[in-house]
């Protein structure tokens, strides 16, 4: 019975994308299903950042590098052009294997290019290996120490993507062919398949949320929460603190990593911005509002701002909304959006400005 | 579990909220839906900055004349700060609930090849303010765009070195899609001029010193001029670097220069600086015979004394999709299918950027006359005179 | 290489190395009061610069530079006072979070009161081609007024904070804030006192920068990050070794361009800063025992 509590909140979820889709379908807005799509796939982002700082208790400032790896990489292989290499060993395994498929380029030439499904995995498996290696010794690393080198992660792969030519530098990739899933189920952004692929992203929501739940009440999960709240107690009773937050942070990463595979395919192409310093604090303000170690405030809250955002409500204070975000957030409601506490800020804001009405205060 | 509920209950009414609030489509028959997707915050904003500027000053005196044989000109400009995926969402904003008549933008060429597909798709008329050949070759039915051709610029500026006697150069170019660009058509087009690239780098586009590169290049002594690509204010610290340094080889810009900003930023080092342009920015010393000088002075002097900012040739990217968007509605009327082959078949059409003339294969509409060599004459833009 | 092409890359090198160090120096002044890293204080260079331009078509440079560098101290002190002051004890990530924020902030509305265009001061002597030769390189006079400035600000800071009885204390509150408070210094001053500075300093480096970099609403954080890495390189909360750090940077930049294509002049303080994360975080000069002993 414990277990069905836990999937009531998903079964709601479920319901509610299936209710809003339906209503749009009424009153002929079905256009708000392409930035409902969006959402969802940052979404996806979302939640496994907020499982890894939420839970793991790791900063994470550079995980939109994962995001970009993925998308990058899905992109690049589906759409460059492999016939001047037919002859290389590489080009021809992959053929043998059946991963190669034939097309025309842009200018109708022949092409040569990655299956997505393969392209898929390749690149979700880059951004997972990417992350084992660099997880080790960034995790060693605490507080500052910590977001920096996320950081500087992140920069690293903006300016690769930026500088090679090979990843479209600046103008990034484009005319990234649909992903054909199942037969007849593609992911792609032609209007025709709006319905279909608003409910691909929100299927790889649900599957990312169910899975994230299982592992919050698994020993996994309660391995995290011990180290979250206090490291050394948990080294001390034999949970291998290092172990358990290497592999947090290489899911969080894969996490990333499908989302953008899927978010390429969708949009038809992907560019650096994806890859910024920006895109990235976003994530952490996201996770932040929505509260750390809270599931589905981070996704309530994924959606809900980038759907505004990507439908140009901010406008061109697209920036400072999220800046003003983080800072009221966190000095509001340091626990998210709905722990909010106000009267409790309140009276300590009152207590530093007028000592008589100082009062006990704990964080 | 009360608070899953109360996160559920909150989205379901902040999407009631969203959903209510934006206005369905009020097709009042008279309105004419532009809709622009500009760059107008972010990286990019040089560009979008003054684009959407000059397409509400123009929106607004069309409309003060009475609009297009009646119709009101309604804009509505996205700001996609130069990210694709904005523009990407904005575009199927713009065409399924705005239901616009045609789009304007995007800025960058990186945005623009992202929505090509979807505006042929939805066929939906697109008129780029972006420069890469690519968003007009192969040619799509309804995808236009409005800069001239990198190529020419680099003739022009070949031809020029060609007369001056110069063979062996230096390339610098930024890392934006612009800069890229131009040192691919750089590379490519060297040969039929008998040019030799001698060195050839990349900065960053946030660079703010070129000293040690500047060191590094007048080292060597075989270069006998520089070309920079670039529109960035990297432009101008170039400029001051090489003359700080005493390296007084000519330098010639892209027109990614065409900014009177670039050259008081660059000031006294500015002097001598080459470059191809459209005619804006020398308006005044046409001949009067010119069929552009009037719309360049008037275009000039509206948008200096509506906004405090000099006019530019990236604004006049816009100014030139409006005029063409609304010559077509002009010859055909409101048929989105007839005013785009109304466009497709415009002819002597002048703009800023030269004079237009379409045909069902050229979706740009201008050929290497439209660039005029201009240099820099104490402190002001002036034609190049050999 | 020739001994000129030696001296202008070192001349580059330097200039762009003590820039670094200032915003390094203004890291661990805040660091060493608060604990806090301050992701905002590219911004205060931002903000010197774009605030003296402004000032400059009112009134003469030195007034103008004065008046930016103040208005940016105000600044920092009110950064201090409403978003920082009146947390009790915030966790990193909170800290990182809020600064982030104010930093987002800061360059917005930079943006909407400026603008995005880029904008320069005049040269401090000559204008922009006159150049110096020293040593057989041809640099801008302005060059050495950023050293010369930086310097002695530098100097400043170290004579201030070894003299003066409110220097003592702040490096007291820096040691032990707690045992501070217990000998009677007023900590809470302190740390807005350390806000102040810091603003100050990045302040003035944004005004004499200004003729050779050219101010923009967007150069806060490209600043911030070399700052950051030279502030790690040279041990966190340690200001001589940062100048040191920060001339190493420079350097090293600078040379890079001789071997390396220049497309790849940023992606070397990145990885330099992922080195040093990963293998000595104490930084160069800090000691592994005093960096453990700070809290995070």
């Amino acid at each position: 019975m414990d277990l069905l509590k836990r999937y009531i909140p998903v079964l709601f979820l479920l319901a509610l994308v299936v209710i809003i889709q339906l209503v749009t379908q009424f009153t002929e807005t079905t256009y708000y299903l392409t930035q409902l799509t969006m959402s969802a796939y940052y979404s996806v982002v979302v939640i496994g950042l907020c499982v890894l700082m939420g839970y793991g208790g790791q900063i994470s400032l550079g995980h939109a590098g994962f995001f970009a790896i993925g998308g990058y990489l899905a992109g690049t292989l589906t759409t460059h052009n492999l016939l001047p290499f037919k002859e290389q060993g590489l080009v021809v395994f992959l053929d043998k294997v059946g991963f190669l498929v034939a097309g025309k380029d842009l200018y109708g030439g022949d092409l040569l290019t990655v299956e997505p499904w393969a392209a898929c995995i390749g690149a979700v498996l880059a951004s997972g290996i990417i992350a084992l290696a660099i997880g080790g010794p960034v995790l060693k690393l605490k507080g500052h120490y910590l977001a920096m080198a996320t950081l500087g992660f992140g920069i690293i792969i903006y300016r690769i993507v930026l500088a090679s030519a090979y990843f479209g530098e600046a103008d990034g990739i484009s005319e990234v062919p649909g992903f054909m899933l199942l037969p007849g189920i593609e992911v792609s952004g032609s209007f025709r398949a709006r319905t279909l692929n608003y409910y691909i992203a929100w299927g790889m929501v649900i599957c990312g949320v169910i899975l994230l739940l299982n592992l919050i009440h698994s020993r996994v999960g309660r391995a995290l929460r011990s180290i979250h709240g206090a490291e050394e107690a948990a080294n001390a009773m034999g949970v291998n603190t290092a172990r358990y937050k290497l592999y947090i942070f290489v899911l969080s990463a894969v996490f990333a990593a499908f989302a953008g595979v899927f978010m390429t395919h969708y949009n038809g192409g992907i560019g650096p911005s994806e890859a910024g310093i920006m895109k990235s604090v976003r994530y952490v303000a996201i996770v932040a509002v929505g509260g750390m170690a809270n599931l589905w405030g981070a996704l309530v809250m994924g959606i809900v701002l980038n759907f505004l955002s990507l439908r140009g409500v901010f406008g061109s204070y697209d920036d400072a909304v999220f800046g003003a975000i983080l800072i009221i957030i966190m000095l509001f409601a340091p626990q998210g959006i709905l722990k909010i506490n106000l009267w409790q800020q309140v009276k300590q804001l009152l207590s530093h400005l007028n000592p008589a009405f100082r009062q006990e205060n704990t964080e | 579990m009360k608070r899953v509920l109360s996160s559920v209950f909150a989205v379901v009414i902040s999407f009631c909220l969203i959903a209510g609030f934006t206005p369905a489509s009020v097709a009042r028959a008279e309105n004419i839906k532009v809709g622009a997707i500009l760059a107008v915050t972010g990286g990019a904003s040089f560009l979008g900055g003054p684009e959407s500027r000059t397409l509400e000053m123009m929106v607004q005196e069309i409309n003060a004349t009475g609009g297009i044989n009646g119709n009101k000109i309604e804009l509505i400009v996205k700001d996609s700060a130069g990210d694709p995926e904005k523009a990407i969402s904005f575009a199927k904003q713009l065409i399924e609930e705005d239901k616009v008549f045609a789009i304007i933008g995007p800025s960058t060429s990186g945005e623009t090849m992202k929505i090509k597909n979807i505006a042929e798709e939805a066929q939906m008329i697109l008129i780029s303010c972006a420069a890469a050949e690519v968003i007009v070759n192969p040619v799509a039915k309804y995808v236009f765009k409005t800069p001239q051709k990198d190529s020419h610029a680099v003739e022009k500026i070949y031809g020029t070195m060609k007369d001056m006697g110069i063979s062996k150069i230096a390339i610098l170019t930024g890392n934006t899609g612009f800069g890229n660009a131009g040192k691919g058509q750089l590379e490519k087009i060297a040969p039929e001029f008998g040019i030799e690239i001698l060195a050839s780098e990349v900065y960053d586009k946030k660079e703010t010193d070129l000293s040690a590169v500047v060191a590094k290049l007048m080292a060597n002594k075989d270069i006998q001029a520089v070309v920079n690509w670039s529109i960035v204010p990297a432009q101008g610290i170039l400029a001051k670097n090489m003359r700080q340094a005493g390296w007084e080889v000519p330098l010639f810009q892209s027109h990614g220069f065409g900014n009177i900003k670039y050259v008081e930023a660059g000031g006294a080092a500015s002097e001598g600086i080459i470059f191809p342009a459209g005619r804006l920015l020398v308006a005044e010393d046409l001949p009067d015979t010119n069929p552009q000088k009037a719309l360049l002075i008037k275009y000039k002097n509206d948008y200096e004394s509506k906004f405090t900012d000099q006019v530019s040739t990236f604004g006049g990217h816009a100014y030139d999709a409006l005029t063409i968007l609304v010559r077509g509605i002009k010859k055909a009327g409101l048929d989105k299918e007839k005013v785009r082959d109304a466009i497709e078949n415009l002819q002597g059409v002048a703009g800023t950027a030269g004079i237009f003339n379409f045909s069902p294969e050229d979706h740009n509409g201008l050929d290497i006359n439209s660039f005029e060599m201009l240099t820099v004459k104490d402190g002001k833009f002036a034609i190049y005179q050999k | 290489m020739t001994p000129e092409l030696f001296i202008q890359y070192l001349f580059a090198g330097i200039t762009y190395g003590i820039i670094y160090a200032i915003v390094a120096i203004g890291f661990n002044i805040i660091y060493n009061t608060t604990g806090i890293i301050n992701f905002a204080q590219g911004e205060f260079v931002m903000l010197g610069g774009m605030i003296v331009i402004t000032m400059h078509a009112f009134m003469p440079m030195p007034l103008a530079i004065a008046v930016a560098v103040l208005i940016t101290m105000g600044v920092g002190a009110l950064i201090e006072m409403f978003f920082i002051r009146w947390l009790q004890s915030p966790s990193v990530l909170r800290m990182i979070i809020i600064t982030i924020g104010i930093s987002i902030l800061a360059r917005e509305a930079a943006l909407h009161i400026w603008g995005e265009s880029v904008r320069t001061l005049p040269y401090f002597i000559g204008n922009e081609v006159t150049s110096v030769e020293i040593l057989g390189a041809r640099i801008s006079p302005q060059v050495l007024w950023v050293i010369g400035v930086c310097s002695l600000m530098v100097a400043g800071l170290s004579l201030f904070f070894k003299f003066t009885s409110l220097g003592r204390e702040m490096r007291a509150c820096a040691a032990n804030r707690r045992a501070a408070t217990l000998c009677g210094i007023n900590t809470k001053n302190m740390v807005t006192l350390s806000f102040v500075l810091s603003a100050g300093i990045g302040a003035m480096a944004g005004c004499v920068m200004s003729p050779i970099t050219y101010s923009e609403y967007d150069m806060g954080p490209g600043l911030a990050i070399k700052g950051f890495t030279v502030a790690i390189l040279g041990g966190l909360g340690n200001s001589v070794a940062a100048v040191t750090a920060g001339l190493l940077l420079g350097i090293i930049e600078a040379f890079s361009i001789s071997v390396l294509p220049l497309a790849f002049k940023d992606a070397i303080a990145t990885s330099i800063l992922l080195i040093i994360l990963f293998i000595r975080p104490h930084g160069l000069f800090g000691s592994s025992e005093a960096a453990s002993l700070k809290e995070f």
